[in-house]
C-alpha cells in the first residue's frame, strides 16, 4: 500500500503545474536551489570556527547549544507560514477501500520527508563532520545528530498540530521577542538555562531517547487527531472566511479610476498571495540596515543606488511584474466588459506610485548614515515613479501565466516565466548603471540629478507612455486570454 | 442584429467552427444546441472577441467585433464562473459591473430587487465571497450580473446547467420576459433540449462546427431535435 502511495506522490511532483515550467526557468531555479544548499552546508561547516573565534573560552558545542532554543522557536515560527498539512489530498481516497489508518500514516509520513526538514540536515551534517575532524567523540556526535533530527521531526509535527490557530503564532512570536529581550538586557538568561540542556544531548548520549520519544509522541497525537477527523465536514472542509463588505467610498474621489482602484485594493487585501506581498515589501525597508551598517559599503555608491532602487521599488517589482496576471482568473470577463483599458492600467500605476512614495518616506531615517543615502534614495524614487512604472507595465503585457490568488506566496512560482527575470535588467540594473556612470565621471550629486531628470521626463511624458502601453495590451489581448485560461501553466 | 460572414476558426489543421452565413435579427431569442465540441462556446467567444477568427467576421449591431470595441456597452454575457471575481461579495460584484456599465448603486439595487425570487435568499447579504458560494449560486450571480445596464444583446452559455429545478423554472421565466422585449436579443446555449425549445423562438444545431439545422420553434421542434440527437 505504501508503495502505491509513494508512486502517487512521485507523479504528483513530476506532473505538478509548477514543474512544467519552461526549461530556462527550471535551470535558473535549479542553480538558485543548489546555491542556497551550498551556502547552508558551508555555514554548517564554518559555524564551528566562527563560534570558536567569537567565544574562545568555551567549546563551540556549548556555544551552539545555547542558541538551539532560538533555532527551535524561530523554526516553529517560520514553519507556521510555510508548512501546512496537505489534508485535501486525502479526499480522493475516502471512497476507495483503503484503511483510514494507512491514509493517516501516509499523509503524516510524507511530511517527514519535506523540504524543510532536509534544510536542517544540510546544516547539521557538515557541522558534525567538522566536529569529528576536531576530535570530538564519534558516538556522541552521531547520537547528537540523531537527537537533532528527532527535534526537527518534533518541530515538524508540532507545527502541524498548532498551525490551525493564529493564536499559537502570536504566542511563539511573543516568546521569541520576550526571551531575546530578557537575554539582551541581562534580566534573565534564557540561553544559560537551555544551553546545558541541549548540551546534555551531546554529553550524555543516552539522552537521545528524550527527543526520540518526544517525536514519536507528537506523531502519535497527530495520528490520533487525523484518524478521528477524516470526514468531509471535519478536517477536510476548506476554511470559509466571513466576508466583510466595504464600499471604500473614498476611492470615488479618483473618478473613473475609483472603480478599478477599489477592485485592486480588495484584491490585494483579500487574497493570500497579494497580502503577503505587501508585508514582504514592508519588511524590505530594513534591507538597508544590512549594508549601511557595514564599513565596506560605506563608500560604495553604486551599492547605495541598488538599495535605493530596490527599497523604494520593492512593491513596484513584486506586484508590478505580475500585472495583469493578478486578474488572470477573470481576465476574459474584463475583456468582454465595457472596460477602458487605459483606466485599468492607470489605476495600477497609481497604486504603485503610492507605494514608491510610501517606501521612500519609510527610508528617510537612513539619513543617519549620511546625506548621500537620502539623496540617492530620493533620486531612485523619482526614477521609479517616472521610468520604471511604465516599463514594468509594458513588460506586463508579455505575461501569459495564470496566477491563483488564494495560494501562499512562499516558494510559489505561479505566473513566473523568463519574463520575470528579463524585467530585472531595465528596472534594476539600468538605473544603477546610469547612476554609477555619472558618479564616477562627476559626483554623487550628478548621479542623483540625472536619475531625477530622467524620472521627471518620464512623468512629463506619462500620457504618451501610457498610450503606448495600452496599445501593447490591446495587441496582446488574445494571447493573454488564452494563456490565463490554462490552469496548468 | 448579429451577422456572421464566412466565419471559421481553426486550430492547426482542425476546423472547430465553420459558419458561412448566419443572421440573428434584433429581438430574437436564439438557442444554440449541440454535443460537446460542437463549437457553441467557440462561437460565443468569437462573438465576444475573446478569440480571433481564422477567416470571416461577426458584426454586432453593425459593428465588427474584432476591429472596434463599440459593441461592448450594448452587449453583456455570462460564459462560465471565470467571469466572476472570486474575492468580491455578490453585492460588490454587481456594483462593480454596474460601475462599468454606467449604473449607480440605486439602479443596480432596483434591478436586483426584481430577482429576489430567483436568488432565493442565497445570494444577497450572505457575508460570503463569490469564491465560497456553491456552483449553482455562483451561476445565479453571474446570470443576473449580465442583466445589469440594459444590454441589447445578452449571451448566456449553458445557463441551466448546475441549477436546481426551482431555479431552472424561474430562469426560464426570466429569459422569456427578457426575450419578450423587442429590442433585446438573447442568445442561449444548452444541452437541455426541453428548456431551450421552451425559451427560444429559433434553434440552431451545431455539429462539428457546422450549422446542421436552423429551426423556427414549433410544437414539433422537440421531437425533431430528439430524433436528430438520438442519431
Amino acid at each position: 500500500m505504501f508503495k502505491r502511495f509513494a508512486s502517487l506522490q512521485w507523479k504528483s511532483f513530476f506532473r505538478s503545474a509548477n514543474f512544467g515550467k519552461s526549461l530556462a526557468v527550471k535551470i535558473l531555479m535549479g542553480f538558485f536551489a543548489v546555491y542556497m544548499l551550498l551556502v547552508l552546508a558551508a555555514s554548517g561547516a564554518g559555524v564551528y570556527f566562527i563560534l570558536r573565534k567569537a567565544v574562545p573560552d568555551q567549546s563551540p558545542m556549548c556555544t551552539l547549544s545555547q542558541y538551539l532554543i532560538y533555532w527551535v522557536l524561530i523554526e516553529l515560527f517560520l514553519r507556521y507560514f510555510m508548512q501546512k498539512l496537505p489534508v485535501m489530498d486525502i479526499k480522493p481516497f475516502l471512497t476507495t477501500p483503503v484503511k483510514k489508518s494507512s491514509i493517516a500514516h501516509y499523509i503524516l509520513g510524507r511530511s517527514a520527508a519535506s523540504m524543510y526538514n532536509l534544510l536542517s540536515l544540510f546544516f547539521f551534517v557538515p557541522f558534525c563532520i567538522v566536529l569529528l575532524f576536531q576530535g570530538y567523540s564519534g558516538i556522541n556526535v552521531f547520537l547528537w545528530l540523531i537527537a537533532i533530527m528527532a527535534i526537527v521531526l518534533s518541530i515538524n509535527y508540532l507545527n502541524l498540530l498548532i498551525n490551525k490557530s493564529d493564536k499559537a503564532l502570536t504566542v511563539i512570536g511573543g516568546i521569541i521577542v520576550i526571551s531575546y529581550a530578557l537575554d539582551y538586557f541581562g534580566v534573565f538568561s534564557i540561553k544559560e538555562v537551555f544551553g546545558p540542556i541541549f548540551h546534555g544531548l551531546y554529553a550524555y548520549p543516552i539522552t537521545v531517547l528524550v527527543p526520540l520519544v518526544l517525536a514519536v509522541f507528537i506523531y502519535y497525537i497527530n495520528y490520533k487527531f487525523l484518524h478521528d477527523k477524516i470526514y468531509l465536514d471535519a478536517t477536510l472542509k476548506p476554511k470559509k472566511v466571513q466576508a466583510n463588505t466595504s464600499d471604500l467610498a473614498w476611492t470615488k474621489r479618483f473618478g473613473d479610476l475609483g472603480t478599478f482602484l477599489q477592485l485592486d485594493l480588495k484584491m490585494i487585501w483579500r487574497n493570500k498571495r497579494t497580502k503577503s506581498q505587501v508585508w514582504i515589501s514592508l519588511l524590505f525597508v530594513f534591507y538597508g540596515l544590512i549594508f549601511y551598517t557595514q564599513e565596506i559599503y560605506a563608500s560604495m555608491m553604486p551599492m547605495k543606488a541598488f538599495l535605493g532602487v530596490f527599497m523604494t521599488g520593492i512593491f513596484l517589482s513584486n506586484f508590478g511584474q505580475f500585472i495583469p496576471a493578478w486578474d488572470s482568473s477573470y481576465y476574459s470577463m474584463m475583456m468582454s466588459q465595457n472596460i477602458p483599458l487605459r483606466k485599468y492600467l492607470e489605476s495600477k500605476a497609481l497604486l504603485i506610485s503610492v507605494s514608491v512614495i510610501f517606501m521612500f518616506l519609510l527610508t528617510i531615517p537612513y539619513i543617519y548614515f549620511g546625506w548621500e543615502a537620502l539623496a540617492i534614495n530620493f533620486g531612485c524614487a523619482i526614477y521609479n515613479l517616472g521610468v520604471n512604472i511604465p516599463v514594468i507595465l509594458y513588460f506586463g503585457s508579455f505575461n501569459k501565466k495564470r496566477i491563483e490568488l488564494d495560494q501562499s506566496p512562499f516558494g510559489n512560482m505561479q505566473g513566473t516565466s523568463a519574463n520575470q527575470f528579463l524585467i530585472m535588467v531595465p528596472v534594476l540594473i539600468v538605473p544603477i548603471l546610469i547612476f554609477s556612470l555619472f558618479y564616477y565621471l562627476f559626483s554623487v550629486t550628478a548621479g542623483v540629478t540625472v536619475l531625477c531628470v530622467l524620472g521627471l521626463i518620464g512623468l512629463v511624458l506619462k500620457n504618451t507612455l501610457m498610450d503606448k502601453v495600452t496599445g501593447q495590451y490591446r495587441k496582446k489581448k488574445y494571447g493573454m486570454i488564452a494563456g490565463f485560461k490554462e490552469k496548468n501553466s | 442584429m448579429i451577422t456572421v460572414q464566412n466565419l471559421t476558426k481553426k486550430y492547426g489543421s482542425q476546423t472547430v467552427l465553420n459558419i458561412e452565413n448566419l443572421e440573428i435579427p434584433t429581438g430574437q431569442s436564439f438557442g444554440l444546441v449541440g454535443n460537446n465540441g460542437a463549437g457553441k462556446t467557440t462561437f460565443f467567444s468569437l462573438l465576444l472577441d475573446l478569440i480571433q477568427p481564422t477567416t470571416g467576421h461577426i458584426e454586432n449591431n453593425g459593428i465588427q467585433v474584432n476591429t472596434s470595441e463599440e459593441w461592448k456597452p450594448i452587449t453583456s454575457s455570462f460564459i462560465d464562473e471565470t467571469f466572476l471575481i472570486g474575492y468580491l461579495t455578490p453585492e460588490e460584484y454587481f456594483y462593480f459591473i454596474g460601475d462599468l456599465r454606467g449604473q449607480n448603486k440605486a439602479d443596480v439595487d432596483a434591478l436586483l430587487g426584481q430577482f429576489e425570487d430567483f436568488f432565493h435568499g442565497e445570494i444577497l447579504g450572505q457575508k460570503k465571497y463569490l469564491r465560497d458560494l456553491s456552483k449553482g449560486n455562483q451561476k445565479k450571480a453571474g446570470i443576473v450580473a449580465s442583466f445589469i445596464g440594459n444590454p441589447q444583446v445578452v449571451i448566456l452559455d449553458e445557463p441551466f446547467a448546475n441549477l436546481d429545478p426551482t431555479t431552472q423554472i424561474r430562469l426560464k421565466g426570466i429569459i422569456k420576459d427578457l426575450a419578450a422585449k423587442e429590442d433585446v436579443t438573447v442568445l442561449v446555449s444548452s444541452h437541455d433540449l426541453i428548456h431551450v425549445t421552451e425559451v427560444c423562438k429559433r434553434i440552431v444545431v451545431l455539429n462539428k462546427g457546422q450549422v446542421v439545422k436552423d429551426i423556427k420553434t414549433s410544437t414539433e421542434t422537440l421531437r425533431e431535435l430528439e430524433a436528430f440527437f438520438a442519431g
